[in-house]
């Protein structure tokens, strides 16, 4: 009620192929997640379409971990499977599986409140892989958590990243994460965003602790944020 | 609780006691007007003996808890199509305004006058009582659920029947749990008042009639039943909270918001 209608996105055409890790950034309030959400069908853009292939399911990672307080870890990662009618067994089967691949094994019968935030975070992406959905959305997912365990989970996305050759479209505002986990960067301008620059990430493949302090990745950095202020002002 | 609170506590009852019997002393009162603790305690125990106290206490207490599952099943179902129809919820707004800020106690004449002297009358009202707060909190609690957390299952393509049984209904929980509280002690109110204005049984009976025979000591034994009733009852509450919620804490995480009426 009165609200004024406001164009969130505005000309932005992005081809994403198959095992591609794009990341999109743009300044806070650009509309990066509104991208996410028209791609995961939560809200139907006014004008243009996102070509996809049939059947195609997506995973999604919310800003906050998103996780059932009344749901242990395991059930949490299960709740895809148990929505889809799984028969509860093979649920924890498939759910026990990717808890391992998130290194959350030993958790399953905890409860969201007993697990530090890194390891939240670390079940919700265990939740978005268990029904192994064509492309994995990532709403910044690490925003809210501190420097080191920001930089473990990035390592370990990668680590997923290769293991599961999923394609993931992970949305951000912080560049140098973006660096270190994309093969691809979007950069938007501020609202209503336009696409201003694709960036192909020459780095390789597999990202580890070691590549932050690289002459190779600093100077991917510094090239990037250049480019990223002089759209986002 | 460490022993020096549990200490403390029994000194504070020893000098209510105290406070009490000095007033007796100091104005000098009858028996009537205010009769020793020990009196009170004296005539609680012949009328347990008897029965004649547990007779009426079964039916206030039966009053009581069938009311009160009335009204929250009827709280509850109504209060879930406001919290998810924005239209329902225009439409009915205004009347939800007024009806919460009718005194719902004063219809207990009206509803004595058309159901009864009897035990139905009482339910009535209980129900009534407890509607208002379970129906309010109901629409709390379903509104209040993260909005993530809807999304997440709509992208999972969740049924409307399994939003609820998912995720809707364990997040109101701790709200609902909150009314429910609430609720249960404005029942145990409205069977009293309904037993006051028309009845032949129940302590709220008991009350009037001890009171009309200036029988003071029965009319206190009658409240103090009363409360122990009132204190059990909401005991059991928080027991079935504990059962159902395991998960939740109070004052961990989020601030659990509720409205009385």
């Amino acid at each position: 009620m009165g609200k004024k209608p406001v164009k969130a996105l505005d000309n932005i055409s992005i081809d994403v192929e198959k095992g591609d890790f794009l990341s999109i950034i743009g300044p806070s309030g650009c509309g990066k997640t509104t991208i996410l959400k028209i791609i995961a069908e939560l809200i139907k853009p006014t004008k243009g379409k996102i070509i996809k292939p049939d059947d195609f399911e997506v995973g999604y990672v919310f800003q906050n971990s998103t996780l059932l307080k009344w749901r242990s870890i395991i059930d949490n990662i299960a709740l895809p499977l148990e929505i889809k009618g799984m028969k509860k067994q093979e649920a924890y089967l498939k759910a026990e599986e990717v808890m391992n691949l998130v290194d959350l094994g030993e958790f399953k019968d905890s409860y969201p409140k007993d697990l530090s935030g890194g390891m939240r975070h670390r079940a919700a992406i265990a939740r978005s892989l268990v029904y192994n959905p064509e492309i994995l959305l990532m709403d910044e997912p690490f925003g809210a958590l501190d420097e080191p365990t920001r930089l473990k989970l990035n390592v370990e996305l990668n680590r997923i990243w290769i293991k599961t050759s999923k394609t993931v479209i992970f949305v951000t505002h912080n560049v140098s994460e973006a660096v270190f986990l994309s093969n691809k960067v979007a950069i938007l301008s501020k609202r209503p965003a336009n696409l201003k620059k694709i960036i192909n990430i020459d780095l390789p493949k597999q990202r580890t602790l070691e590549l932050l302090d690289s002459e190779k990745y600093i100077k991917q950095v510094l090239e990037m944020r250049k480019i990223f202020s002089q759209y986002a002002k | 609780m460490n022993r020096k609170i549990i200490s403390l506590q029994v000194l504070v009852f020893l000098a209510f006691i105290f406070l009490w019997k000095s007033v007796i002393f100091i104005f000098d009162f009858p028996e009537f007007i205010l009769p020793q603790p020990e009196t009170i305690f004296i005539e609680w125990c012949s009328m347990l003996k008897s029965g004649l106290l547990l007779e009426h206490t079964m039916v206030t207490l039966s009053e009581t808890i069938i009311g009160f599952v009335i009204g929250v099943f009827l709280g509850i179902i109504p209060g879930y199509f406001v919290a998810k129809s924005k239209q329902i919820d225009q439409i009915l707004s205004p009347y939800l305004v007024a009806l919460q800020t009718a005194p719902k106690i004063a219809l207990a004449p009206l509803i004595v006058m058309w159901f009864g002297f009897g035990i139905s009358s009482k339910i009535i009202i209980v129900a009534l009582i407890v509607f208002f707060p379970i129906l309010v909190n109901t629409i709390v609690g379903i509104r209040s659920v993260d909005k993530n957390l809807l999304d997440l299952m709509k992208i999972l393509k969740a049924s409307k029947l399994q939003i609820l049984r998912l995720v809707e209904l364990p997040a109101s929980m701790p709200v609902l749990f909150a009314a429910f509280k609430t609720g249960i002690t404005l029942a145990v109110i409205g069977a009293v008042v309904g037993e006051f204005i028309g009845s032949n049984k129940g302590l709220g009976y008991l009350t009037i009639y001890a009171s009309g025979l200036m029988d003071t000591p029965q009319v206190f034994v009658a409240i103090f039943q009363l409360t122990i009733i009132g204190i059990l009852l909401y005991l059991l509450i928080d027991f079935i909270e504990g059962k159902t919620i395991p998960w939740y804490r109070k004052g961990e995480e989020d601030v659990v918001k509720t409205s009385k009426y």
